[in-house]
């Protein structure tokens, strides 16, 4: 446990082993293990229950586990000394309902964590809030409300919000999930964006060829282990397991 | 700390807004505004025809002429208010201040992280919430001292303001159920997603989670006020010299005649009804108002 070298980028930014998670009785993860490099890529996909959710939320604390380690940067996650809001800071979540905060509006939200949590300067929080805003293409929207934006337009301001505290690691979880057909396409394409700007993406996703696309690796799960993986290519065209087989089945 | 208690826990079974009771708007928790104001507008009128011709009905039976009851009331209607009904409105407000701010803290409580804190605020809430008042109001009459120490200088309590502390205990517990049914009326989401973004739990309590309750808060909190301005008259039981009690001296001093019962009760009555009618009437738009927005 106790890994005192410093973390350098060529070891995985995210390392988890071996995670094993319960509610009660009910184990949701029965150790789970990969590794992500900076920079990477990754879809998890898989039917539904099994425990994709839950798997992210443990990488930033939003859940803890009972057994195995998740490090981030070198660091554990599962440790009772762990600095959580420390950890928040380098890892952005996007939520598949938005989770915009209803009583501010969009540019408010993208700017609150930085002014409160990180304590920075209004006038540099504001101009990197705009600029934010524009680059999910969000440009004249920033005094609405999230009750006066579409679904993908909340979702994006989401994602602008969660940009805004300079994470090193971004966590999608079904994020297209809630949103109409026409504007899934517009929050993908944000992501892509993103993703080829390098930052280091885990999502969660039932878009096929959105993961086909733009993953680095896939990792499909099921009843709470990770049944098969691979690049896009040999996972989509080339799956080997029944379990696989059966779920791409189904859903392409 | 496990993540399961980590909120409040009504909203681990769903993250879908409209699935989750408003329990700080609910029907019942305006039964009283909204009786209050379901009344007609021609009430408070008729309950003062109904005061003024009172006295032709008992003028057939007594010595008292109408001529004589009515100036008898509006020769005492002066004191009755700026002496009376003013402590009554005083207390009312002070009560509401207190109480407020120690039912935010005590419904903060209510979810605490912390298991004692929440059994020590469940506790508090459910004896004052239970209690009668006037026992609660005897209790702090006869504990509290009728003076006080403050750096030297004795600094004597009336009793009007041990009367204040004493309706403050109901309103606060009261209070306190407002602020934790609101806060759990917010949706988990808002929590996991102030907490990805690296707030503490203080934060999101105050700078997230309070701010969106706020409006829905207002509606349940007028109807208290509303409620404890119509229970003030019960510390004329214990001698503070409010309306009711000053009511009563008045009419020790026209001697004590049954003719007089009515017309002066009756306006104490209607000086009530004046009062609290409007807050119902605001109560129940505010209600209407902020059930659409959110
Ligand atoms: N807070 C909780 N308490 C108890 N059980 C939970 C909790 N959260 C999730 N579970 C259970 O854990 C299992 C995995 O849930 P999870 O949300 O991770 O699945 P998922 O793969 O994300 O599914 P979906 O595709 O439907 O989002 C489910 O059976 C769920 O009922
Ligand atoms: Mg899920």
């Amino acid at each position: 446990m106790s890994d005192n070298s410093p973390w350098t980028a060529d070891q995985p930014i995210v390392s988890i082993k071996n995670v094993r998670k319960s509610y009660g009785e009910f184990e949701v993860l029965k150790g789970v293990s990969f590794d992500i490099m900076k920079g990477d890529v990754i879809c998890i996909i898989g039917p539904s229950g099994s425990g994709k959710s839950t798997l992210i939320r443990c990488i930033n604390a939003l859940a803890d586990i009972q057994d195995g380690s998740i490090k981030v940067e070198g660091q554990e996650v599962h440790d009772a000394k762990l600095d959580k809001l420390a950890l928040r800071r380098k890892v952005g979540m996007v939520f598949q309902q938005y989770n915009l905060f209803p009583h501010k509006t969009a540019l408010q939200n993208v700017m609150m964590a930085p002014l409160k949590v990180l304590g920075q300067q209004k006038k540099d929080v504001e101009m990197r809030a705009r600029a934010l805003l524009k680059k999910v293409r969000l440009e004249g929207k920033e005094n609405a409300y999230p009750g006066e934006l579409s679904g993908g337009q909340q979702q994006r301001v989401a994602i602008a919000r969660s940009l805004a505290m300079q994470p090193d690691v971004m966590l999608f979880d079904e994020v297209t999930a809630a949103l109409d057909p026409e504007t899934v396409k517009e929050v993908l394409i944000t992501i892509k964006e993103l993703a080829a700007d390098g930052m280091t993406c885990i999502l969660v996703t039932h878009e096929m060829s959105f993961a086909r696309e733009v993953a680095d690796h896939i990792y499909f799960t099921d009843r709470g282990v990770i049944v098969e993986h691979g690049p896009p290519s040999t996972f989509f065209d080339n799956a080997q397991d029944p379990r696989t087989k059966a779920f791409l089945g189904q859903i392409l | 700390m496990s993540d399961i208690a980590k909120f409040p826990p009504r909203e681990r079974h769903s993250d879908l807004a409209v699935l989750l009771p408003l329990s700080a708007s609910a029907p019942d928790a305006l039964g009283l505004s909204r009786w209050l104001a379901s009344m007609p507008g021609w009430v408070l009128p008729a309950l003062t025809t109904v005061l003024v011709f009172w006295p032709v009905y008992a003028m057939a039976q007594s010595t008292f002429t109408t001529e004589r009851l009515l100036s008898t009331l509006l020769k005492w209607m002066p004191l009755l208010v700026t002496k009376g009904f003013v402590l009554n409105i005083l207390i009312s407000f002070l009560t509401m201040v207190f109480g407020t701010i120690a039912g935010i803290f005590l419904g903060l409580g209510r979810v605490s992280h912390s298991r004692f804190v929440r059994l020590v605020s469940w506790l508090m809430v459910q004896l004052f919430r239970n209690s009668p008042w006037l026992v609660l109001l005897f209790v702090v009459m006869l504990s509290l001292p009728f003076e006080i120490r403050i750096a030297g200088t004795i600094v004597p309590v009336p009793d009007w303001m041990k009367a204040v502390f004493g309706l403050s205990l109901p309103v606060m517990a009261n209070i306190a159920e407002i602020v934790r049914g609101a806060i759990r009326s917010v949706p988990s989401g808002q929590w996991e997603a102030a907490e990805s973004l690296a707030f503490s739990r203080t934060q999101t309590l105050w700078q997230i989670i309070l701010p969106q309750c706020f409006k829905r808060m207002i509606p349940p909190w007028m109807n208290w006020y509303a409620i404890m301005t119509m229970a003030t008259p019960l510390v004329s039981l214990l001698g503070v010299t409010e309306i009711i009690t000053l009511t009563r001296q008045a009419m020790e001093a026209e001697g004590n005649h049954p003719s007089l019962l009515v017309p002066f009760y009756g306006f104490a009555l209607i000086i009530f009804f004046a009062y609290c009618y409007p807050i119902a009437r605001l109560t129940m738009s505010l209600e209407k108002r902020f059930a659409v927005k959110l």
